[in-house]
């Protein structure tokens, strides 16, 4: 278990160390989620107001649209030089590879989810942090489902032809659930009473959604990769 | 072995769908609903057997992914078209029913709203399968794996979630009248699926000799 | 190729079987609609809680706006599964044409 995370961490530092030198993926990816959340609101904010419940749908929409652009890029360094072969011929767990690689994926979404939630609350006028805590655990949880599925994905398709076009394809259908879930659950706490009970309830959802495909994820990672 | 099963099953599974009829035609009529409720047999029945062909897509998926048995993966693909088919059956069905007791023709309610994304899964599964290139055939049972684990959030979300369409508690407490037919459709439909899935598999099935004796063509 | 191929039935069989199963599609499919839109008003059963309930008798209004539909509903189930019967006949039609020339090749490169 420690080599495991052992190897994890070092996957994680070693994309971290790579990003710092030129930060292109953090930058592109913040700004194309500015980009979408002002898209948003020339679309939904009319005369200084934001149609009713639109800022919870747009909070999750940017963080899928960014989430997909991020992880169709996640392993897009291994993609040269062979250099995803030489990581999976290390004698090290394939599941460790995943988990490092979405802890790359989750620390940049977090990053820009922080800036896309101050931005939502600003520009939609949506008492985000009101319950700030639930919120935390809500987009948590959400992301960390959404990451995981669009991981493996990202994994699955990196030597497939069409794979700009498959991710989006495969990876909407099935994190849908997380992003219903999702923005249902900031709706209920953005309301003039917020609903607190209905709140756990998705909260809880998204924890039994994120164990079992996280689960699933870890387990089909080594036999999905494998030549 | 599918060229003996298909014409059992493709006979057995026109016996129920001529008898399905008459048992429809002579189950009661309900009270809220009236006469569109008969799509109901049909309707649950189609969803059922979706529901069929997705179990048996995924764990065919699985079983591929850990064994790497190519008939298997023959019946994965099959097991999607089928679903693909049976879920096309639903969600036109469904809609027809709605217009007429519900008044719209869709409304995005917790149910049908997930099944309509399962129908896009596989629809996926299927791009994936054609344009992925060599080695999709595993790509697509690491997704088929996904498409069956999102079932039992389809089968809760009717009951936690607030929604209008009608309980999954309806079936188990159906009065024998309503249930006659409905398990009658049910049967059919089930063994409809499973006609067409031997059918599907021997078209794989000959695709894959096809494909060998070109190779050995090729060799020559 | 012809449906002797899957089922393993000689050609004349394969015709008569054909004809039975269209006769009987055409029962099933026009008897079903038909037979409802004027079975229509039916005597009910004692009623039961819960769900699905029978009804006593049916208002005038309520039979012909739902049997069109309830009819588009079945057609659709039955154009369905038989268009997706045929085109998996279509495909393996084509693929055994294909595997018949092959293994004509096959013989000629092996006598030759």
């Amino acid at each position: 278990m420690k080599r495991f995370l052992q190897v994890a961490w070092l996957v994680v530092r070693k994309d971290l160390r790579v990003e710092s030198r030129n930060k292109e993926m953090l930058l592109t990816t913040l700004f194309f989620a500015v980009s979408c959340v002002l898209v948003f609101s020339f679309g939904f904010v009319r005369g200084g107001e934001a149609i009713e419940g639109s800022a919870s749908g747009v909070l999750w929409i940017t963080i899928a649209f960014s989430g997909t652009l991020a992880l169709g890029r996640a392993f897009e360094r291994e993609r040269h030089h062979d250099a995803l072969r030489g990581l999976l011929m290390a004698p090290v767990d394939r599941p460790a590879i995943y988990v490092g690689k979405l802890v790359g994926v989750l620390l940049l979404l977090a990053l820009v989810e922080a800036l896309v939630v101050v931005m939502v609350a600003f520009l939609f006028q949506a008492p985000l942090f009101r319950h700030g805590w639930w919120l935390l655990t809500l987009l948590s949880l959400g992301t960390i489902g959404f990451a995981s599925v669009g991981t493996l994905f990202s994994a699955m398709l990196l030597r497939t032809r069409s794979r700009a076009v498959l991710l989006p394809v495969l990876l909407y259908p099935v994190t849908i659930p997380v992003l219903i879930m999702g923005v249902s659950g900031t709706f209920a706490l953005v309301q003039p009473e917020p609903d607190l009970v209905l709140a756990r309830v998705w909260v809880s959802l998204l924890f039994f959604f994120d164990i079992v495909f996280v689960t699933l994820a870890l387990w089909t990672f080594e036999p999905v990769m494998t030549e | 072995m599918s060229r003996r099963l298909f014409p059992w099953l493709i006979g057995l599974s026109l016996v129920f769908f001529v008898v399905a009829p008459i048992l429809i035609v002579r189950a009661p009529l309900e009270q809220e609903m009236g006469l569109i409720q008969k799509i109901f047999y049909f309707h649950f029945s189609a969803w059922m057997a979706m529901y069929l062909g997705i179990c048996v897509l995924g764990i065919s998926s699985a079983l591929f992914l850990f064994r790497r048995k190519p008939a298997v993966d023959r019946l994965a693909v099959s097991a999607a078209e089928a679903a693909i088919l049976f879920g096309l059956m639903g969600l036109i069905t469904g809609p027809i029913w709605a217009v007429k007791s519900w008044g719209v023709w869709w409304n995005w309610d917790a149910r049908t709203t997930i099944a309509l994304i399962l129908e896009l899964i596989l629809v996926a599964y299927l791009l994936l399968r054609s344009y992925g290139g060599p080695g999709s055939d595993r790509l697509a049972a690491g997704l088929g794996m996904f498409a069956m684990a999102n079932l039992p959030f389809l089968y809760i979300s009717t009951n936690i979630w607030r929604t209008i369409h009608p309980p999954t508690s309806v079936v188990p407490t159906l009065p024998v009248d309503f249930g006659i037919p409905l398990w009658w459709s049910f049967a059919g439909f089930i063994v409809l699926c499973l006609a067409l899935l031997t059918a599907r598999v021997r078209l794989e099935e000959q695709r894959a000799t096809l494909d060998r004796l070109y190779l050995a063509l090729e060799d020559e | 190729m012809h449906l002797g191929d899957i089922t393993g039935v000689s050609r004349e069989e394969t015709r008569r079987w054909r004809r039975v199963a269209l006769v009987l599609i055409l029962i099933a499919g026009l008897g079903g609609p038909a037979g409802q839109t004027v079975d229509a008003a039916q005597p009910a059963e004692q009623s039961v809680p819960d769900g699905f309930v029978p009804m006593d008798d049916v208002p005038a209004e309520e039979q012909l706006p739902a049997a069109p539909l309830l009819a588009a509903a079945y057609i659709v189930v039955w154009v369905l599964a038989i268009g997706y019967l045929w085109t998996i006949w279509r495909r393996l039609g084509s693929v055994e044409k294909e595997l018949a020339e092959a293994l004509r090749r096959v013989g000629e490169t092996d006598g030759a």
